[in-house]
């Protein structure tokens, strides 16, 4: 639950601040529709946003200075795709990480790479593009915060953080 | 003379120096990574008014810390000294200071005018060669500036001694960041070069990362995730209003810094996973100078604008590279183990300062502008983000701790790898930038 309340809280923040910017309206904020009323949803509910971060799961994980999709991280984002597809009124935005070892600079590449790669695949699964944006945060989210492997492989990560829907 | 060239050599502190006895009592021995730091005194600066009697002890004492802190002098304290200097304008008992073997003497006075101005006046003095070191000076300005007429004052002292100019009397633009790892709050906050002096640019709400400051120290570009993604704007430090720069939409954008002229910036621009380095001119759009598939960031100009140094993971590891300010003729410069990133070019043209990361540490060091003569002056947990003074004799940088209760600080460490200290600030610190000298 710790992921997903971490997740709901970078959503309503990224959600806040695409309201002031424009051309972003789609990836977030507004009232109504599915995905708006974040943390709305039972894990029960295959449609809701719990159970695409829990039973779906939201991120896939990457290892050391790399951004390919590991055979996990694929499994993983097929089925982010079917849910997409199956849920055609998401969009989502992907977000980039990556662990403290790095320069800041350097990560913020990284994670964009990252971002970009796991993009690449859900619309090779047929998501559309258009329904999909990335964003990289480098090594300025770490989600463990320990200084050890245990934690850098849980922060180099590519996490799929669901918005509100197309036209909403 | 002696003092002055022997100083000077301590200062280019390239080489593994031996400076061995020299004529008469003035005398620094430098061996290998050593320096036998001048001993100076400042002599408590008069107060000619009872306005003035906290602002000549504040001065005397900013002016005492400015030049101990930089490695190169050493304060006497003033209760060893044997003579009070009553008048300004007095001569010097040379035997005086001699007796305590001050080999440079600062004396002052500070007055407070009507108009609540200060008027702070110096002297330099050679005490073994019994003679003034320049001519006198005097500074005016107001009262809340005199932390500035230290600087100015100090600047004087270490320039007259050591033929270079100084770097007191400057600022540090950088990241306050308050909160736990997992959360933390980022703030862009400007300082005086020595911590002093902390104001806020931009408020809490977003994630701000890596400001950098104008030729001129007016203005500052910074990276902020004000829209929910990582943009480049430019802030006037005086009216802290900002903008954002005109990039196109659905790219993202950091990694900023100004060309020489003030007005050409260059960064990085994100698209579709893709990082390369852009210029941009106002009214103009964005010019692409690189053009592959790899990591490209970290852009910095050389001093007279016409290069560009940056890194580029295009050969499997994280590189630098050298390339012409159009982006024609790209250059690898380094070839040493591990990685390099964060080159800045050093503001006299001579030295590029990176980062280093190699067998799980992280080193601040410099290398000539071909690659060459690289040295490592630093090395911890995770050191990174070198900036110059403006003289280009010290680089300051961010050092951060391990573990879940880590937090990054600014240190500062001489180019020739000695004088590591932290920058005294409350709280925890990222990504200095180095002012140019105030005018």
């Amino acid at each position: 639950m710790r992921h997903a309340t971490k997740a709901l809280l970078l959503l309503a923040s990224a959600a806040l601040a695409a309201c002031s910017s424009t051309g972003a309206d789609r990836f977030g904020g507004g009232s109504g529709g599915p995905g708006s009323g974040i943390g709305s949803g039972s894990i029960s509910d295959p449609t809701s946003v719990a159970y695409f971060q829990q039973t779906v799961g939201d991120r896939v994980l990457f290892v050391v200075d790399t951004s390919t999709l590991t055979p996990a991280a694929q499994e993983t984002l097929r089925g982010q795709a079917q849910f997409m597809m199956a849920n055609a009124d998401y969009t989502a935005i992907i977000e980039g990480h990556a662990d403290e070892r790095g320069t800041r600079e350097y990560n913020l590449a990284l994670g964009a790479r990252r971002a970009a790669s796991v993009q690449e695949f859900l619309v090779s699964q047929g998501v559309a593009a258009n329904r999909l944006r990335t964003v990289t945060y480098g090594k300025e989210r770490p989600i463990e915060i320990c200084s050890t492997e245990a934690c850098y492989s849980q922060n180099r990560r590519a996490v799929t953080v669901l918005g509100a829907g197309l036209g909403s | 003379m002696t003092i002055l060239r022997i100083i000077a050599l301590a200062l280019a502190g390239l080489l593994p120096l031996q400076v061995q006895a020299q004529d008469g009592p003035l005398r620094i021995e430098i061996t290998e990574g050593v320096i036998e730091p001048l001993p100076f005194a400042v002599s408590p600066f008069l107060a000619e008014s009872g306005a003035a009697g906290s602002y000549a002890r504040d001065i005397a004492r900013v002016i005492g810390q400015n030049l101990a802190g930089t490695g190169l002098f050493r304060e006497i304290p003033s209760s060893a000294f044997i003579s009070q200097v009553s008048n300004f304008d007095a001569p010097v008992p040379y035997p005086d200071w001699k007796a305590i073997n001050a080999q440079a003497l600062v004396t002052g006075s500070v007055n407070v005018t009507s108009d609540n101005r200060l008027v702070v006046k110096f002297r330099l003095f050679d005490v073994f060669s019994e003679a003034p070191l320049g001519e006198g000076l005097q500074f005016v300005g107001e009262t809340a500036n005199w932390r500035r007429m230290a600087h100015k004052v100090s600047d004087q002292v270490y320039s007259r001694i050591t033929g270079e100019t100084g770097y007191f009397d400057s600022r540090v633009v950088f990241v306050q960041e308050t909160g736990p790892k997992d959360a933390r709050q980022k703030r862009v906050a400007l300082a005086d070069y020595d911590g002093a002096n902390v104001q806020f640019l931009t408020d809490d709400r977003s994630i701000v990362l890596a400001p950098r400051f104008s030729p001129t120290g007016d203005r500052v570009l910074y990276t902020s995730y004000e829209t929910g993604f990582p943009a480049i704007y430019e802030l006037n430090v005086n009216s802290v209003q900002r903008r954002k720069l005109d990039v196109p939409a659905e790219s993202m954008t950091f990694a900023p810094r100004y060309g020489p002229d003030g007005q050409t910036v260059v960064f990085s621009l994100s698209q579709g996973g893709n990082t390369d380095i852009y210029t941009l001119r106002p009214g103009g759009s964005p010019q692409r100078l690189t053009r592959t598939p790899s990591i490209e960031t970290a852009p910095s100009f050389s001093p007279d604008g016409s290069r560009i140094v940056f890194e580029s993971d295009r050969s499997g590891t994280q590189q630098l590279y050298v390339m012409n300010a159009d982006g024609s003729n790209p250059q690898r410069i380094s070839f040493g183990q591990g990685r390099y990133g964060t080159p800045v070019w050093s503001p006299r043209g001579d030295l590029i300062a990176f980062t280093k990361q190699n067998e799980g540490r992280f080193h601040i060091g410099v290398m000539r502008t071909d690659g060459s003569e690289e040295r490592l002056l630093t090395a911890s947990f995770l050191d990174e983000g070198p900036t110059w003074s403006p003289n280009g004799r010290v680089i300051m940088f961010t050092r951060e701790t391990a573990g879940a209760a880590g937090a990054p600080a600014l240190f500062s460490v001489d180019i020739s790898g000695r004088n590591l200290r932290r920058v005294p600030l409350d709280g925890a610190a990222s990504d200095p930038a180095w002012s140019p000298l105030l005018p």
